[in-house]
């Protein structure tokens, strides 16, 4: 990877993150599920001034996030938001791991027990590309974003804009606030229409609350 | 102020007259017991490290294990060997003495020079032994917390240990919350279970089953119960390790013989490892401490008085909790880290978590875990930041 490269992404990862930071109100209570290195959780504290509290399946990214001062403890989210009272928090936040879930609709079902409100973010399957590629190969689609083949991907429970929208109504929750991102983690509804976002958007984020 | 020791060759008792600094308290402040009986005079000895700051705002109190002293940094003055934190303890440690204030006192009940069945009661000029009253994990708090009030701190910055350490950082966050900054809980449980009962039983019947040991008198008698403490240690010292450990270290190894001798002499390296551990142990220690202090964990249940719901001890808590386990510590398991880290979640508790991989057993909290180190580290640097302390430039957040 060249250096370029390495700064869009880094840059990509900073507008996605920074786009999930403007949808939250300054000085609330924030568990963010899956906080990886912490970075996130920093950026609320900083920029919003939120109690940001996380939790991280990996020794190592608890390690770089208590280093830090964040509040993580090690759990998994597919068994651990059981422990976390109802309404404990106003948001909830899954960044970009709801397809890593073994049950996402239990996962989301806690979100919404817990906070206030639940912000998900995640890769878009329906993306155009993903599209073509499984129709022209036949094989399961592997993007710069997705990199991992079907046999060792973490990634097992991949969904739609539309499915997600599909369970969002089955679920019986709230769309507050939604958005598509570009593969430059700029939001595509400056230029697009909702029914477009499904072709379009590399990336969906939403804020759901319960009713 | 930084104190320093070198081993005694005339062995001072340290149980009557400890080396250490010594708070002491008179008949007029005796300290009221969980049992309800009150203890006084009564003294606690303890060690000190490093400046305490002109706000009183950076004093770290230390809290050891069962068995643990509070020579925490300094050569033993018993053993005259290095401290048992010194991983974690000393200038440019997780616990700077260059930054910090630090505190360790020998527990309530124990042999180091803080009042325990070993210490002279007043009243007959003899060791309490048995007449010593039965303390708890609480009991032990409430005398550091009047050694922390005779130093003229109100609020301690954290309060760290493991192991029965641990159990005394809970219950310093439980029962006295607003004077603790942060907490680190390490390799602990808010309550001891039926196994770890069961072995502390196995341990105090052993030390009972000595005849040296006369109902607990043997100070009066000139002896001690060296064979039954060194069996109860034995017995422990397997716990505070892992299968694993324990095969890497000896696997079936020969003890300076290449065959079998085919008597009851320690052929195998790991008998021989665990006879060592067992006279080492009675050379440093006081058998009726050791049956105090094992029944104090015993006693612990830190949700028992809150209707068995552990979340309601931490309810309204301010302070700043680092927990963590070992993977391949069985005495106290992760799942009871994991019980205290829900508990504090549902009291909405600011806590960190980290269950660290070792093969190194219960032991791996006193050992050079590099995890332990670091994790302790990110938390103190961030507390102390959060405290208003000053934090090197060089471990600026990455």
């Amino acid at each position: 990877m060249s250096p370029l490269e390495m700064n869009a992404d880094a840059a990509f990862a900073r507008v996605d993150l920074l786009n999930l930071v403007s949808m939250v109100e300054p000085g609330s209570r924030v568990l963010d599920v899956g906080c990886g290195d912490g970075s996130l959780l920093r950026l609320l504290a900083e920029k919003r001034g939120v109690d940001a509290r996380g939790i991280e399946l990996s020794q190592s990214g608890v390690n770089l996030c208590v280093a830090k001062g964040l509040s993580v403890i090690q759990g998994d989210a597919d068994t651990d938001l059981v422990y976390y009272p109802d309404g404990s928090f106003d948001y909830v936040i899954l960044s970009q791991t709801l397809q890593a879930m073994r049950q996402p609709r239990v996962v989301m079902e806690h979100m919404l027990r817990i906070g206030r409100r639940a912000i998900v973010s995640f890769p878009n399957f329906g993306h155009w590309k993903i599209r073509l590629q499984l129709l022209a190969t036949g094989r399961m689609p592997v993007t710069k974003n997705l990199s991992y083949s079907w046999y060792e991907t973490p990634n097992i429970h991949f969904c739609t804009i539309k499915d997600f929208i599909a369970l969002v109504d089955e679920m019986d929750a709230e769309i507050e606030q939604a958005s598509a991102l570009d593969r430059f983690g700029r939001p595509v509804e400056m230029t697009l229409p909702r029914q477009m976002w499904n072709l379009f958007g590399e990336q969906a984020v939403f804020v759901l609350s319960g009713k | 102020m930084t104190l320093r020791h070198v081993a005694d060759p005339d062995k001072r008792n340290e149980a009557i007259e400890p080396s250490s600094l010594v708070a002491h308290f008179g008949a007029d402040e005796p300290l009221a017991l969980e049992s309800g009986e009150r203890l006084g005079p009564w003294s606690i000895a303890y060690q000190a490290y490093g400046q305490l700051n002109a706000d009183k705002s950076n004093a770290i109190l230390l809290c050891h294990a069962l068995t643990g002293d509070q020579h925490v940094a300094n050569i033993n003055p018993v053993t005259g060997k290095s401290g048992w934190w010194e991983t974690m303890v000393g200038p440019g440690k997780p616990y700077d003495t260059d930054r910090f204030f630090i505190i360790c006192s020998n527990v309530l009940g124990s042999c180091l020079g803080t009042t325990g069945p070993a210490s002279l009661d007043p009243a007959t000029g003899k060791p309490y032994a048995l007449t010593f009253p039965v303390v708890t994990i609480r009991d032990m708090v409430n005398a550091q917390a009047k050694l922390v009030d005779r130093l003229g701190i109100e609020t301690l910055f954290c309060v760290a240990g493991g192991s029965m350490g641990g159990m005394q950082v809970l219950e310093w966050a439980a029962s006295h919350s607003e004077r603790v900054f942060s907490a680190m809980p390490i390799a602990t449980a808010a309550k001891h279970t039926a196994q770890n009962i069961a072995f502390h039983e196995v341990g105090r019947q052993a030390v009972m089953a000595d005849p040296d040991w006369h109902s607990g008198r043997y100070l009066d008698e000139g002896t001690r119960p060296e064979k039954g403490l060194a069996v109860a240690r034995m017995a422990a010292h397997i716990t505070y390790l892992s299968e694993q450990a324990l095969h890497r270290k000896f696997g079936r190894n020969f003890q300076d013989r290449s065959a079998p001798t085919f008597s009851f002499d320690a052929d195998f390296e790991v008998e021989s490892y665990l006879r060592y551990q067992g006279r080492a142990f009675v050379e440093r220690f006081d058998a009726n401490s050791y049956l105090f202090l094992t029944r104090a964990m015993d006693y612990f249940d830190l949700a028992k008085e809150h209707d068995s719901v552990l979340a309601r001890a931490f309810i309204g808590s301010r302070t700043r909790f680092c927990i963590m386990s070992f993977t391949s510590d069985w005495l106290f398991p992760t799942r009871d880290s994991r019980a205290i880290v829900h508990a504090l979640n549902a009291a909405g508790a600011s806590v960190s978590f980290v269950e660290i991989e070792t093969d190194k057993g219960h032991d791996a909290f006193l050992l050079d875990v590099p995890e332990l180190l670091d994790t302790t580290r990110g938390f103190i640097d961030s507390a102390a930041r959060a405290r208003g302390l000053a934090v090197p430039a060089r471990r600026a957040v990455p």
